[in-house]
């Protein structure tokens, strides 16, 4: 910290040294004041481009600081959600503005008070109106835009040179003629930001009226099915590469096999620097009309004051300052030119030659759809992923697919559950309560109770340090968490529901008990997930333990070290690997295939290959750990056995199943067990790997839960009622006594 | 016949190794390459080879990667010390003890276990945040010890009762106390035990992201898996620095692996003789 604050102070220094060095001995002489915090989950160029636009501000106002904190991108709005109620936030904050419809209803945000600013109208007027706009709820400005982002389209000029006028439609262009093994256009074309054109061309809507646009009420709006004919199309065209990542768009056009990317301003910053490219806003669509991108404002919000704070005008003078800085003029040009954002100060322009790729991004975000800022707008996207992936790769009817995206967006989105009077569960609380107690009290009192007690107390020493640990940092916040499922809450407010969540979820809320998605279906998986994955990562990890354990063998030492690789490289990024290997044009394991001869699989379209990409996955990550542990296991075997067994006559297979096998796996109980609780909630794998595709049914019950936590609308209640069914299931399952005696 | 057998020992072996391998070289080929890889490979071989990626992780920000770097060892290094120092005399506890409440600690152990995570973080935020620990090292060495004690008790237990008792009651013939004792005999034929319980606890910290993500702030403080989160963004990611930093946060891992896997294999093996 004190690092970063002696640069920003340097920086500082020599910018107010060189415009303004009166104010610099002001700056020392001034009051020291608490430094302004401000978050951000900036990329590098950006990060780079803010940090010389707060050095700046801290040199025009002198005495001023600024510490800036970067976030991880995915970690700032729950880190923003935790924070800011209990008083850990931030001063300000950047973000992009389709969050406010969240943050409003928590208090994460509050409107920024203009009124000590006099420059602050005209700090306003100065910036793009569609931007300032979008920041507006009730008629109160909540953040000052910074920038506007949108996608484009992007031309690799050395495989379509331009002669003439460019072609009027999409559609025109991608038929022009292109070398052999170029793909015409590299596209996210089963995301629905980047699809989002395509349905607008076509006029229909992601998100109309608080509902789901693309379907109403079971029916799909017939643009919308015509814009996905007309999506697929170009799949079984082969105009776009199929299961298209953000990475291989980049990897495709960056590498000269695309001739077109529909892509934003983050795709220019990591293309080599010796392509040939230029970008134009997105052209139209024939038969449609022009495809209109979303546009997504960043803006700098001030962050929420919890409720004990008080009011301090010398503070919001401060904050509202640094917001207008940051959204100001001087600012505006150093993003611009640092980090080449789409600046929203419309003067800015003015004071730097913007070069055509910056100017086609200003003109697609001028002609784009700013995104619906309301809350539900959030939930549109995963079901609507969904519909489009099951249209392009599983060929569902269109119709069909966006109807089932409007279900699950209204399951998604649906009101809370009623509220229920707590007080027949207090008092059932209150009596257990006293019950425990009484029964507690009555039991000491008796003496050989007591004195098994005063005979204890030695074991307590030693287990004390362990106890309270695991009782404040792992048992306490996990019976807060299995609380929680009792409670349902939107942000705003927070209300008792009873056991309904644990209704809602075992009775799949009145649909279909074996449906899609219902809790006993995607129980059926994990049961069959956790089995197999075991299964597999003993039958293996025994195996090579009995290999390597074999008295004479080279090279031991190598192989163990390698085998044990998988446990040691973090699994996040494996997982990541292993998902680029399972692609179904790039993939590693079908170019191994077409060695010997194989179809091509199209892993994600179908549960069974899907599942079984996760098995390989996790079978990968397992095996290792079984592995050692058998080898361990092994080396306790006294080789005394096998000596008497060879005098005996015993073949090496006999010696296998009456010996080896049989001493082999007490031991290795304990690893199973343990390996059968860790299998179960194994989250990262399916998580990262299918990610629950096709259409959510490789979802294991744990994936499930992070679902209706983090990416389904924040219902920790619902999620947390998962958890605890997740743990009753797991505690059943151990009590077993087979693995109790393997405990013991 | 016979001659055929360790060929096949080999052949199998090495096909193990090589699909244990294989996707840990596309995330190096990618960390080593200069230019997108062009698509289709099968071969994980770097495209236009670099070593840029990694000294653009480990010297970006006046290399303050050095510094995260030594965070998150000391972090790793202290949970690893913390958990095995508490975990210890309770394993030991129960392994040798009859004492109210055992059965029931170690079915709360492993209950711990069985409930996934994703309804703890809240209160664990409210816990810390109570306790002033937000955005130390203290609060995370603290929560990550915990997380692996239960682990760690179960794992040191079954190796303290493969330990014979003959080898305590010697001592305390001799005249030394249960504690003097359990130090000084148990703890040191233990050992091998000791060491599975470091590592596990050590690489539990080493790799753990949400957490430190949401206690951490100050850029000085971070662990090395947060910072390689930032690689990646809403729409692009940074594969390359991804993929560098990655092998760069294995390595430790690797070499501590290598230190410790004659004992990784007997401290299991003591972990394991008592079914």
């Amino acid at each position: 910290m004190s690092q970063r604050a002696l640069r920003c102070a340097l920086l500082a220094c020599a910018v107010a040294s060189l415009t303004c060095a009166g104010q610099v001995a002001a700056a020392e002489a001034a009051e020291p004041l608490e430094p302004l915090v401000l978050w951000h989950a900036y990329g590098d160029g950006e990060a780079e481009a803010l940090r010389q636009v707060l050095a700046a501000f801290e040199a025009a106002h002198p005495g001023e600081r600024v510490h800036a904190v970067r976030l991880p991108f995915g970690v700032l709005a729950s880190r923003l959600e935790s924070a800011v109620p209990t008083g850990n936030g931030p001063d300000l904050f950047i973000d992009a503005h389709e969050r406010l419809g969240r943050y409003i209803p928590r208090g994460i945000v509050q409107p920024l008070d203009p009124s000590a600013d006099p420059d602050w109208d005209a700090t306003v007027a100065q910036l793009e109106p569609q931007h300032v706009e979008a920041l507006r709820r009730d008629g109160r400005l909540y953040g000052l835009p910074l920038s506007a982002k949108a996608v484009a389209l992007f031309i690799n000029r050395a495989l379509v040179p331009e002669g003439g006028a460019p072609p009027a439609g999409l559609e025109a262009m991608l038929r022009r003629p292109l070398p052999q093994g170029v793909w015409p256009l590299a596209i996210e074309g089963e995301d629905t930001y980047f699809v989002a054109p395509i349905f607008h061309a076509f006029g229909a809507k992601l998100f109309e009226d608080g509902r789901y646009g693309l379907a109403r009420d079971g029916e799909a709006d017939p643009r919308a099915v015509q814009a996905l004919e007309r999506l697929a199309g170009f799949f079984r065209d082969g105009l776009i590469p199929p299961e298209p990542s953000g990475e291989l768009v980049t990897r495709l056009f960056g590498g000269g096999q695309a001739a077109y990317a529909i892509s934003g301003p983050w795709l220019a910053a990591s293309l080599p620097a010796d392509l040939d490219v230029r970008v134009i806003p997105l052209p139209g669509l024939e038969g449609a009309g022009p495809m209109r991108p979303f546009v997504t404002v960043e803006a700098i919000f001030r962050a929420g004051a919890d409720a004990g704070a008080e009011a301090s005008p010398a503070h919001d003078v401060r904050v509202a300052a640094l917001a207008g800085f940051l959204a100001g003029e001087e600012s505006a040009v150093l993003r611009a030119t640092v980090a080449r954002q789409v600046v929203s100060h419309r003067g800015a322009w003015e004071r730097f030659t913007p070069d055509a790729t910056m100017l086609a991004f200003r003109d697609a975000a001028r002609g784009g759809v700013v995104m619906p800022g309301d809350a539900r707008m959030s939930q549109v996207f995963e079901p609507t992923t969904r519909a489009i992936r099951a249209v392009v790769r599983g060929g569902v009817d269109p119709a069909v697919a966006l109807a089932e995206a409007e279900a699950r967006f209204d399951d998604a989105v649906r009101a809370l559950p009623e509220a229920h009077d707590p007080s027949l569960a207090l008092v059932l609380l209150g009596a257990l309560l006293f019950i425990g107690a009484v029964v507690a009290v009555r039991r000491s009192l008796r003496a050989e109770v007591r004195r098994s007690l005063a005979l204890s107390l030695p074991a307590w020493r030693y287990v004390a340090a362990s106890f309270f640990a695991v009782l404040l940092l792992v048992i306490t916040p996990l019976v807060v968490g299995a609380a929680m499922s009792l409670f349902a809450t939107d942000g705003s407010e927070f209300r008792y529901v009873g056991l309904t969540h644990y209704v809602d979820i075992l009775s799949a809320r009145g649909g279909d008990l074996l449906g899609q998605g219902s809790f006993w279906r995607v129980l059926l998986v994990t049961v069959v997930w956790t089995a197999l994955n075991l299964l597999l990562h003993v039958a293996i990890g025994v195996s090579l333990a009995l290999l390597l354990h074999r008295p004479v063998l080279r090279l031991r030492a190598v192989y163990r070290v390698l085998l044990i690789l998988p446990w040691a490289v973090p699994s996040y990024v494996t997982a990541l690997s292993w998902k680029g290997m399972f692609h179904s044009q790039y993939g590693a394991v079908n170019a191994l295939l077409a060695a010997v001869g194989v179809e091509p699989v199209h892993w994600f379209s179908r549960f069974g290959t899907a599942f079984a990409a996760n098995i390989t996955t996790n079978v990968w990550l397992g095996f290792p750990f079984m592995m050692v542990v058998a080898l361990g296991a092994l080396s306790a075997i006294p080789k005394e056995l096998y000596e008497a067994a060879r005098v005996d006559g015993a073949s090496s297979w006999q010696q296998l199943r009456h010996i080896t096998l049989p001493l082999l796996w007490p031991p290795l109980l304990p690893a199973v067990a343990m390996g059968a609780v860790w299998t179960f909630n194994m989250f990262n794998v399916v998580f990262l790997v299918s990610g629950g595709e096709p259409g959510g049914s490789t979802e294991i019950l744990v994936s499930e839960a992070y679902r209706w936590a983090f990416t389904r609308g924040a219902r920790y209640g619902y999620a947390a009622a998962y958890a605890v069914l997740i743990f009753g299931i797991l505690w059943l399952g151990t009590r077993s006594r087979l693995v109790s005696r393997a405990m013991q | 016949m016979k001659r055929l057998v360790p060929v096949a020992v080999h052949a199998a072996l090495l096909s193990a190794t090589l699909f244990a391998l294989y996707p840990v070289l596309w995330v190096l080929a990618t960390a080593l390459s200069g230019a997108p890889m062009r698509s289709g490979r099968v071969l994980p071989w770097p495209e236009q080879p670099t070593l840029r990626h990694f000294a653009d992780v480990l010297f970006r920000d006046d290399a303050i990667f050095f510094t995260q770097l030594a965070n998150s060892l000391f972090i790793a290094a202290f949970t690893a010390l913390v958990a095995v120092a508490i975990a210890a005399p309770a394993a030991y506890a129960m392994a040798r003890f009859e004492f109210v409440g055992k059965r029931a600690s170690l079915r709360s152990l492993l209950a711990t276990q069985m409930f996934p995570g994703v309804a703890a973080a809240i209160p664990l935020y409210l816990i810390l945040d109570f306790l002033n620990l937000l955005d130390t090292r203290t609060g995370l060495i603290l929560v990550y010890g915990s997380t692996v004690v239960p682990f760690a008790i179960f794992q040191l237990r079954t190796a303290f009762e493969a330990i014979p008792v003959d080898l305590e009651e010697a001592a305390m013939v001799d005249g030394a106390t249960r504690a003097q004792a359990f130090f000084r005999v148990v703890l040191p034929a233990a050992r091998p035990a000791l060491a599975v319980t470091t590592l596990f606890a050590f690489m539990t910290a080493w790799n753990e992201f949400i957490l430190a993500a949401t206690f951490l702030s100050a850029e000085s403080r971070l662990t090395l898996p947060v910072v390689l989160q930032r690689y990646v963004g809403e729409h692009s990611a940074n594969w390359a620095a991804f993929s560098a930093g990655a092998t760069l946060v294995t390595i430790p891992v690797m070499a501590l692996f290598f230190w410790l896997q004659r004992h990784l294999v007997a401290g299991l093996n003591a972990g394991g003789v008592k079914g």
